[in-house]
């Protein structure tokens, strides 16, 4: 029992981190441009690929400075040339933006890479059981990923909270035409933002690849849960999003862990007729087998008792 | 004026389209899978497939003369969407759909074909089936405008659990499959057929998680490993099945694997990458590399046609190769003339040329099956999968006789 339940809180911390990093980009986006960029699973893929390729040529690590660079580039002339001008006309016409970028990039990605897996690997440096616990080993690429996503967290907050950089960019959301008085471009950077948000998508791209599957259909798989993660957490909220991450981490792998059902908590089920007919089934559904429906259901409560999520500053 | 020159050039195409003559001789073969969306890769594998087979009897003088003509129609792997397409495809005058992908697309089609022949008497639309393998479709539900050409899930276990008979280090067995029929389905026949050949044999969990839902699958291998067990059964496929195998890679964990898709789109990659020489076994209806040269040609013209996607599903060829052997036979391509011919039909199949027959009962395909593993290939071995260098090692066959097994199927024949 100890053992399953170490395990299940060790896989639950790595889960939830890694939502944490691919989470992350999202938030920023959103905390600081306000624009909820339904094209992040789009860029994390974009991230992916372009990871791949670079490893194919250069190496990992080149990928993993060089993929997200890329990715910033396009990110940012999306914004020039795209985003900007459809702001204007309020965050409807963004979200369908966004939402038709997802489409454009996913078929980009099959024209170039095809439908198919591609075989991206875990680089040979970090490909070694960092350690074992009850005869269960830990890739060290999993732990790299952890320290990657802490790493990325640490220093969002320091950048946002303390220096001078975050003070702009937070008050030319709240006050744009006073920090355009002030001298500062406001254009250019909600560009350089925008570009930085997607950049973490794609760093989470090229780290998440080779653990999971590096396919065109990546982005749409994963998709809603970022969503359920940011709105959990608040919208905007950058400490929410972590503390969201690794709750639905830890939630989800819990939940796969034990095998419990009404039936087993209250004995057999008190319902006759044509009552218990159709609600048997949910009456014995065990807790593992709706376990990938958690997230969604949090979701759904948290909307219903505390729309502004976790720790959100506002109900917007 | 030109946007006169324009629309005249266009006005003179359109003519000029409907003056050739309408290809109403064509045989016209409907295909309705994925074609966008998740499984698009596995779909379009199987267009590709069809494609190349038509223009090849096309190349050798069609089929009595008859050119072949294969028109794909995106089904989303949705059964509602299915319906619609399979309307259209017969709107457009297909009377031959062929279906593989998600039994509960197939049960759909099955019951709207049967449905639409017995409106129409005049109409008749087949619909063969090279992998939907639920078997109610040749069971309870089964029908006569209905051909099954793969295995159904009954099957490929009886096999399967033939071959888990004949080896002793085989103690504890945990299930783990995808939660919906075709899932249900399979531990269930694995628990009942597992229990009669090899009481001794506890099975050690029986595990159902949600139909690609899942991205993170540390979590049950975490139970896998706890419950003690030395071999797993999982008929995942595509992404549930290379994120299942990927994550008992990276924590190590050391049990054998008895699968049906492992083969499929993306399952050889996530095995390689996942390091599980001769770990994974599949069961299914052909391998490449068995030696049998007819297959070995058509895997080397297909491989140098498709580079990007060489794979070959042998269930594909089977049912075409049927399907023409029957409208040779019958000298018409309207199904109701050449389904009779269908019907008993023996057969050498794909693979290596192994006896297989189509059972009047229930219009189930009974054929060879392979038992494989996957890992490097001898030298001689010249078929690798996706590009990894491995492929597929025979250790197991079950000849079509041995396959067989009891049907509930009450069909009505017509008239």
């Amino acid at each position: 029992m100890f053992e399953i339940l170490f395990i299940s809180t060790i896989n639950g911390i790595l889960y939830g981190m890694l939502l944490f990093l691919m989470a992350s980009g999202l938030t920023v986006i959103f905390s600081m441009m306000g624009v909820l960029n339904l094209a992040h699973a789009s860029f994390y893929m974009l991230g992916a690929f372009f990871g791949f390729e670079i490893t194919q040529h250069m190496g990992f690590w080149a990928g993993l400075v060089f993929a997200p660079l890329i990715v910033a580039g396009i990110g940012m002339v999306v914004e020039r040339y795209g985003l900007r001008h459809v702001h204007r006309h309020g965050h409807v016409a963004e979200l369908l933006f966004t939402f038709g970028l997802t489409f454009v990039i996913q078929e980009v990605v099959e024209m170039v890479w095809g439908k198919l897996p591609v075989d991206y690997r875990v680089p040979a440096s970090l490909d070694f059981s960092a350690f074992t616990v009850f005869a269960t080993t830990y890739p060290a690429f999993k732990m790299f990923a952890l320290l990657v996503s802490v790493v990325i967290f640490l220093a969002l907050l320091l950048v946002i909270r303390r220096t001078r950089i975050g003070l702009i960019v937070q008050a030319a959301l709240s006050h744009p035409d006073m920090v355009g008085m002030l001298g500062h471009n406001v254009d250019r950077i909600f560009m350089l933002v925008f570009g930085v948000g997607v950049a973490l998508a794609a760093v989470a791209g090229v780290i998440a690849g080779p653990v999971l599957v590096t396919q065109s259909n990546m982005a749409g798989l994963l998709g809603p849960i970022l969503f359920v993660v940011v709105v959990v957490g608040g919208l905007g909220s950058l400490g929410g999003a972590f503390v969201a991450s690794l709750l639905i981490g830890l939630v989800q792998t819990y939940a796969v862990a034990f095998n419990i059902s009404l039936a087993d908590v209250f004995g057999s089920s008190p319902l006759t007729g044509n009552v218990a007919f159709y609600l048997d089934d949910l009456w014995n559904v065990t807790v593992a087998q709706i376990a990938p429906i958690l997230p969604y259901l949090l979701l759904v409560l948290i909307l219903i008792f505390r729309p502004r999520g976790l720790m959100g500053t506002n109900n917007r | 004026m030109k946007k006169l020159v324009a629309s005249t050039v266009l006005a003179l195409s359109v003519i000029g389209a409907s003056a050739v003559p309408a290809a109403a001789d064509n045989i016209k073969i409907g295909y309705v899978d994925p074609l966008s969306g998740g499984a698009a890769s596995i779909g379009q594998i199987g267009l590709n497939q069809l494609n190349f087979i038509a223009d090849t009897a096309n190349k050798n003088g069609g089929i009595n003369g008859e050119q072949v003509e294969v028109i794909g129609y995106d089904n989303q792997i949705n059964p509602q969407t299915s319906l619609v397409q399979v309307q259209k495809a017969i709107d457009e005058g297909v009377r031959i759909i062929i279906q593989g992908n998600g039994s509960s697309v197939g049960s759909a089609i099955e019951g709207f074909v049967a449905k639409y022949n017995r409106r129409n008497p005049d109409a008749h639309i087949v619909y063969l089936n090279y992998g939907a393998i639920d078997p109610v479709m040749t069971n309870d539900n089964c029908s006569y405008w209905h051909f099954g050409f793969d295995a159904n899930t009954n099957v490929k276990m009886a096999a399967l659990t033939n071959f888990i008979k004949q080896r002793a280090e085989i103690k504890k067995v945990y299930l783990i499959d995808q939660d919906y029929s075709f899932g249900h389905a399979v531990a269930d026949a694995a628990v009942s057929m597992l229990k009669e050949k090899r009481p001794d044999i506890e099975i050690v969990g029986n595990e159902f998680h949600p139909l690609v839902k899942i991205t993170d699958f540390s979590p049950y291998i975490a139970k896998i490993k706890a419950s003690g067990a030395d071999t797993v059964i999982t008929s995942n496929w595509g992404q549930d099945f290379s994120l299942l195998i990927k994550a008992a890679g990276q924590s190590g964990l050391d049990v054998n694997w008895y699968t049906y898709y492992a083969g499929a789109a993306g399952g050889p990659t996530a095995i390689k990458q996942a390091d599980m020489s001769g770990r994974v076994f599949q069961i299914n209806e052909g391998i490449s590399n068995l030696g049998y040269e007819p297959a070995e040609k058509t895997a080397r013209e297909y491989g140098a046609r498709y580079k990007d996607a060489p794979v070959l599903f042998p269930r594909i060829f089977n049912t075409t190769a049927m399907l023409f052997k029957a409208i040779e036979a019958a000298g018409s391509q309207d199904p109701a003339d050449f389904i009779p011919k269908l019907e008993g039909m023996k057969y050498a199949s794909f693979s290596a040329g192994g006896d297989s027959f189509m059972r009047k009962d229930d219009h189930q395909l009974f054929q060879p099956l392979y038992i494989s593993s996957f890992g490097p290939l001898a030298n001689d071995k010249a078929f690798d999968e996706e590009h990894t260098g491995w492929g597929w090692n025979k250790v197991g066959e079950i000849a079509a006789k041995d396959t067989v097994v009891p049907t509930t199927c009450e069909m009505k024949r017509p008239g």
